[in-house]
């Protein structure tokens, strides 16, 4: 069997994530229950969604560093609005959702009138969304609003007395579905790819390059607004210390992945199996019990070199056919 | 007279104009809202006073803005930084460490290892850390930000594994000369920033490494072919830029006599970043100026302290960095000032339309 090779870093992807479960089955009891494996996507549907809208950008040849700031600026606005000033849910997550939306609008305008640098940008933007936290209120704002614990509390059995999933569980995995469709199914998804293989190239062939650019950047901001929502789910608070971080988890999840860092490859699969694989050694050294929780993060530095190293390799194989 | 436009000319097209106008009006404002900001004290043998509280904590910034200037000229960025800070720091203080040992009566306090030698360790693992993200730049071809943020993500995880997940205390008093000393009345930290930045400015004005960097910056791949040894010099650039956050990282945990592993040089790639910005340097390399990044350093620091002595919440301090940012990117921006030009004539233009 003869794999194509733009399915080679895929298909690495997803045998490591297979490799990783088989070590955790061995090595340790009770890793092999299908509720472990729906945990995996339980704990990290926020990282999903914002890590799909990720994908989208560095698909296109850019990169938003404001997603973290954008989650925790959507967690504190929800709280504030439920909890302080007594919104509806129908109410406030729509009006949350519209926020990061336009906030990645704004930043991807810049990015594409001004020809600004993406980095410095959005870094801006990371900035000015954990400042705005901080005045919204500087502490944490927890979430005991009914209809918000109810929602935030509700499993989903896969069969009666089976494993469960919870609501945001299953809106990350609706979110993949639709990224896939968006990515490959229609003329916006085209080309982002187009952009990202060459913005000039995409140019000449009249595609909508500036309205697809400034768009881009609009979903990333929607996925990190509603990855704020799903995290408030999980956490039922909100806090500006909220996902630190989180835009390099996932960057390293879209990189795992197998998407390429220069844009105009990679599937949106891939990036679900990269937040699974940090799902998965996050399990491992909790099971394990006696690692201490920052290898963690040097297993990630360790894996995102590789990915990176084997993508660089890749390129250099590709250059002399293409 | 006849010399006069000339001037007038030579200081507007001075690349440390606008950035010194920045500072002189962050100072101004400061001047204004305290009125004692300016005084200046003769106490125990050195100055006090708010200015050389701000040069004091501005010398780990500027340290590391030297070598991210540098970086960032190649056409590179660096934001492993902060987790350099963080590990370096982490091994100062594991290997002084220090506890208090009376022996006849007199307190005597001993390191764990010399201290010379704790420095150079230290100073050798960020060197380390940088010679690393330059061979994954330079020769594996990684984009600098991918290179880097493989260092960022991992380098706290072993800076905690360094400490063991603890706050390392430092016991060693000869240590804190480092970050909180005084040497002819001004803080020690300020003397080693300035020596930096002496040897660098030597080194890419009076050799031929300044012109190489610049070369690399403008057009890689021109460099090599003029026969400058391109990735040979981006290794070593990233590799002092690693140092530069070492000796920073030296600063700070003698400052606060501890190592952090999670909280030490936390975000300050971006006040670094920021800084080389607001100096003059172009993000799109070619063009850098290591005064205008020292300047820079100050700007930030000045503008921190600013918002802390004013009584405004420090964390609008986070919203201002973000308003300044964004000033600063549309100003470096030819697009943007077509579009301010546009905006100003089209107006007188469109009127016989």
């Amino acid at each position: 069997m003869k794999l194509q090779s733009k399915y080679i870093p895929l298909a690495a992807t997803i045998s490591l994530f297979a490799a990783m479960s088989v070590f955790g089955a061995v090595s340790y009891t009770g890793f092999l229950s299908p509720q472990v494996f729906l945990n995996l996507l339980i704990d990290n549907a926020f990282l999903v969604i914002v890590a799909v809208g990720m994908t989208f950008v560095i698909l296109s040849g850019g990169i938003d560093l404001s997603v973290g700031s954008v989650v925790a600026l959507s967690t504190i606005v929800l709280a504030k609005l439920v909890q302080h000033l007594h919104w509806d849910l129908m109410a406030a997550i729509p009006l949350v959702l519209c926020m990061g939306t336009l906030f990645g609008a704004f930043m991807g305008w810049l990015i594409q009138r001004f020809r600004l640098q993406p980095f410095i940008v959005t870094l801006a933007g990371m900035f000015l969304a954990r400042g705005l936290c901080y005045l919204i209120s500087i502490d944490s704002i927890s979430i005991t609003d009914e209809a918000y614990t109810v929602l935030a509390q509700t499993r989903l059995h896969l069969w009666s007395g089976g494993p469960m999933v919870s609501i945001s569980a299953v809106l990350a995995l609706a979110v993949l579905a639709a990224a896939v469709f968006v990515a490959h199914g229609t003329e916006f998804g085209r080309t982002v790819y187009a952009i990202g293989g060459s913005e000039h190239s995409a140019v000449l062939m009249g595609l909508p390059v500036a309205r697809t650019n400034v768009l881009v950047y609009a979903l990333s901001g929607f996925c990190a607004a509603l990855g704020g929502v799903v995290f408030t789910f999980y956490m039922l608070s909100g806090y500006g210390l909220h996902a630190v971080g989180l835009e390099l988890d996932a960057i390293a999840a879209v990189v795992i992945g197998g998407t390429l860092l220069s844009g105009g490859v990679g599937y949106m699969v891939g990036t679900l199996f990269g937040v699974l694989t940090l799902g998965v050694i996050q399990t491992l050294i909790m099971f394990d019990g006696s690692l201490s929780s920052w290898w963690t993060r040097i297993v990630i530095g360790a894996l995102l070199f590789v990915f990176c190293v084997l993508q660089r390799v890749f390129e250099a194989g590709r250059k002399p056919g293409a | 007279m006849s010399n006069t436009p000339s001037l007038v000319k030579r200081v507007q097209a001075h690349p440390l104009l606008w950035p010194v106008v920045t500072l002189v009006l962050i100072l101004m404002v400061n001047a204004s809202l305290n009125p004692g900001f300016w005084m200046l004290q003769w106490r125990d043998g050195h100055l006090y006073g708010s200015v050389i509280d701000i040069l004091n904590r501005a010398a780990p910034l500027m340290l590391v803005s030297l070598g991210m200037t540098l970086v960032i000229a190649t056409r590179g960025i660096d934001i492993s930084v902060g987790a350099t800070v963080a590990i370096s720091a982490a091994v100062a203080a594991l290997m002084v460490g220090g506890k208090l040992v009376i022996t006849d009566g007199v307190a005597q306090h001993v390191s764990r290892f010399p201290m010379w030698l704790a420095i150079v360790c230290a100073l050798l693992t960020a060197l380390a850390c940088g010679l690393w993200n330059g061979v994954l730049v330079a020769k594996i071809g990684l984009q600098p930000i991918i290179a880097t943020l493989i260092l960022m993500v991992a380098g706290r995880g072993v800076a905690q594994l360094l400490t063991d997940g603890q706050i390392v205390t430092v016991y060693y008093p000869p240590y804190f000369f480092i970050g909180s000393g005084y040497l002819w009345g001004l803080p020690f930290a300020l003397f080693i920033a300035g020596f930096v930045y002496l040897l660098m400015h030597l080194a890419v004005t009076r050799t031929a490494l300044g012109l190489f960097i610049q070369a690399i910056g403008i057009n890689p791949a021109a460099a090599r072919v003029a026969g400058v040894r391109e990735r040979l010099i981006s290794i070593c650039v990233y590799a002092f830029c690693g140092l530069t956050a070492g000796i920073a990282g030296l600063i700070i945990s003698s400052n606060v006599k501890s190592a952090d592993g999670n909280n030490a040089g936390n975000l300050l790639e971006l006040d670094a970043i920021l800084a080389v910005t607001l100096g003059g340097t172009l993000l799109t390399g070619g063009r850098f100026t290591l005064a205008g990044s020292m300047i820079g350093a100050l700007i930030i620091q000045t503008l921190t302290s600013t918002i802390y002595s004013i009584g405004v919440p420090p964390e609008i301090n986070l919203v201002v960095k973000a308003a300044v940012v964004f000033v600063v990117m549309l100003m470096q921006s030819a697009e943007f000032r077509r579009a301010v030009r546009g905006w100003v004539v089209r107006p007188a233009a469109g009127s016989h339309a």
